[in-house]
């Protein structure tokens, strides 16, 4: 293989380790779902099903091929986009979660966006200003954020902002009202409002999602501020800072410019990692505030036992979370000058 | 003149002290309780930590003594009182849905809380360190194999497999603390790994192997010795975030059933009350905030005592 130039190769390498990866997600959504349940067939014709109903299903989910000609067939049907019928909804799983994902996406895509906005001029103002009295504060802040359960701050952020103040619209994405009376083209309502120029509706909306999102944004800055915090701490005590202000550039230039400058590269692959977060913790989240996403999605499948449409949901969360982190790799190198 | 108990007792005390500290301990055994002794004091300096572990030394004492702290039977059920505000009816935290006294039930659910942490605190990490130890003492084709698997576990996204875990085994207590095993061990894997890599090239691993040691015995006498302490760093920090996948798979009702007083689904049970009556979801809560806080605490005390240089 001498010809090849060293980046195929290099590109080569990540494919197929991204392949290898993908495949091994896939795997282990497959055995829980088709391996570890005691018996998939009575959970398809259900306990009293005859014995030729039985073995009629057994044939037909393919329990009969080996394990890897299932693995095989399951492998194809994913590729087809093919996660088998909803029990609950009676529709096709696919279909749902298209549906239910732009929810999800704009929750975490508002959450984020906030996360970083005050995060990082947090994390960096906690490292230039170490051990004041900011650097405490977000410290305490980040320690919290760690120790407290999304489930029950949703609830008490509820109860005060909802229940007591009325400051905000309550569970759901809009009042009942608004419901549906825009057409669905993102499926995001806040931009959707915005292309229909019904600012009433995208009011309302900010309404409901403030309180779920702005949640999200405390556990992402929580996150972002003490990375950015410890990545500044690093540049700041670098040979070239002390050249900036020997040069004469002002504190703000050396900061801001500077520092913050190199901190960029491995910031990028933080904000992505917590973005992929964020559509993990949203499970938690859209069930507090009945948020139609696919965190909802998946915890109202769990609870009547909707297997198809937990492993659907499971592969896409799992697939995107893969995505997220290779963009986050793959940034970096972009970013990162050494790695040209 | 000083009585015999305060002479006896005083010099005896400065002697231990000046024993722990001594710069040229004469035996091993002094050596291992001065490092000891070494890091306490540098942990009790740290007031965070202190809080955090008198927070969880509460924790423990309240499990274990949970029958006498306990005001209420934590599952009798009393309608008529049922949903009594805190300090009414004699419910100091208040009565939930069922009659039942929220704290007698939060007494006896630190039991709970405390079983989850701690089977997940030992399987996890044991899991790990085979599969991490192994990885980096035999490398090739083995540390291929076994260093994707982990990375495959690492890509998931961690309450999620966790949930379809427990989907697929059936909720309970048991299968919940299985599930976040199964999501907590890659980390741990990495780290053995990594300390592996550090120790297999040394010297005295050289030593042992002209003395004839295999490659089990290397691994279990030289190599786990030298892993534990990054791994109990690694298992306190990540303890605050096993409380809340527990009490997240819980509340979600995947975890402990009812009538069980797990923390998670005792908020659970709350929150249709919450706009109401809102001690039912609120008290546990803090409960769950309070020990994972106290983990943390924790876990940052001991990363600064026992891992300088990630001092920050």
């Amino acid at each position: 293989m001498p010809s090849f130039p060293p980046f195929i190769l290099a590109s080569f390498r990540i494919v197929l380790s991204i392949l290898v990866t993908m495949i091994g997600l896939l795997f282990v959504t497959f055995f829980i779902g088709r391996v570890m349940p005691i018996d998939p067939v009575l959970s398809v014709v259900g306990e009293s099903a005859s014995l030729e109903t039985y073995n009629a299903a057994y044939k037909a989910l393919g329990l009969d091929q080996p394990l890897f000609v299932q693995f095989f067939y399951f492998l194809v049907d994913v590729a087809r986009g093919d996660f088998g019928v909803s029990l609950l909804t009676a529709r096709p799983v696919s279909q749902d979660l298209i549906r239910v994902f732009p929810a999800t996406v704009e929750l975490a895509t508002v959450g984020t966006v906030i996360g970083v906005v005050l995060g990082v001029p947090l994390g960096v103002i906690a490292a230039v200003k170490r051990d004041s009295w900011i650097d405490q504060i977000a410290r305490v802040v980040a320690l919290v954020g760690y120790s407290m359960p999304v489930f029950w701050i949703g609830l008490i952020g509820l109860l005060i902002f909802y229940g007591i103040l009325g400051w905000i619209g309550g569970p759901g994405r809009l009042d009942i009202f608004y419901v549906d009376m825009i057409p669905s083209v993102t499926g995001m309502i806040l931009v959707d409002s915005l292309i229909a120029g019904d600012m009433s509706i995208f009011w309302n909306a900010v309404s409901h999602i403030a309180l779920p999102a702005g949640l999200l944004a405390y556990y992402s800055l929580a996150y972002i501020s003490r990375m950015t915090r410890s990545f500044m701490l690093e540049q700041l005590s670098q040979e070239y800072i002390t050249t900036a202000r020997v040069k004469g550039l002002s504190e703000h230039a050396v900061v801001w410019r500077h520092a913050l400058g190199n901190v960029k590269v491995p910031l990028v692959t933080v904000i992505a990692l917590s973005y992929a977060s964020l559509l993990e913790g949203s499970v938690l989240t859209e069930t507090i505030f009945s948020w139609p996403g696919i965190g909802l999605y998946i915890t109202t499948a769990l609870l009547s036992a909707d297997m198809s449409a937990v492993l659907g949901g499971t592969i896409v969360v799992g697939l995107v979370f893969v995505c997220l982190n290779i963009l986050a790799d793959l940034l970096y190198k972009y970013f990162d000058p050494r790695a040209q | 003149m000083n009585t015999p108990t305060e002479s006896g007792v005083a010099p005896r005390q400065e002697t231990l002290r000046a024993w722990l500290l001594s710069d040229t301990p004469t035996s091993r055994k002094q050596a291992k309780l001065a490092a000891l002794y070494r890091a306490w004091l540098s942990f009790r300096s740290n007031p965070m930590a202190m809080l955090g572990l008198i927070i969880l030394m509460l924790l423990v004492g309240t499990a274990a003594f949970a029958p006498l702290l306990a005001t209420h039977d934590p599952f009798a059920q009393d309608l008529a009182k049922r949903l009594s505000a805190p300090g009414v009816n004699g419910y100091i935290l208040g009565s939930d849905t069922l009659g039942r006294d929220i704290l007698s039930r939060l007494i006896y659910g630190a039991r709970i809380t405390l079983y989850i942490v701690t089977l997940v605190a030992l399987l996890a990490p044991i899991v790990g360190l085979l599969v991490g130890t192994l990885a980096g003492y035999m490398g090739g084709w083995t540390n291929l194999i076994l260093m994707r698997i982990t990375d495959i576990f690492l890509a998931f996204p961690r309450l999620i497999l966790a949930l379809a875990f427990v989907s697929a085994l059936g909720a309970g207590i048991e299968n919940a603390v299985l599930a976040i095993v199964l999501t907590a061990w890659p980390p741990y894997a990495r780290i053995a790994r990594a300390e592996t890599l550090t120790i297999r090239n040394s010297d005295f691993i050289s030593a042992v192997k002209l003395q004839g040691a295999g490659a089990m015995r290397i691994i279990t006498r030289h190599i786990w010795p030298l892993c534990i302490s990054s791994l109990v760093i690694r298992v306190t920090l990540d303890m605050a975030g096993i409380i809340l996948t527990a009490a997240g798979l819980g509340f979600l009702g995947l975890g402990a059933q009812p009538p069980s007083p797990e923390w998670g689904a005792m908020i659970s049970a709350g929150r249709k009350f919450i706009l109401d009556h809102w001690w039912v979801a609120t008290m546990p809560g803090l409960a769950i905030f309070a020990v994972s806080l106290a983990f943390n605490l924790l876990g940052d005390g001991l990363r600064d005592v026992l891992d300088p240089k990630s001092k920050s």
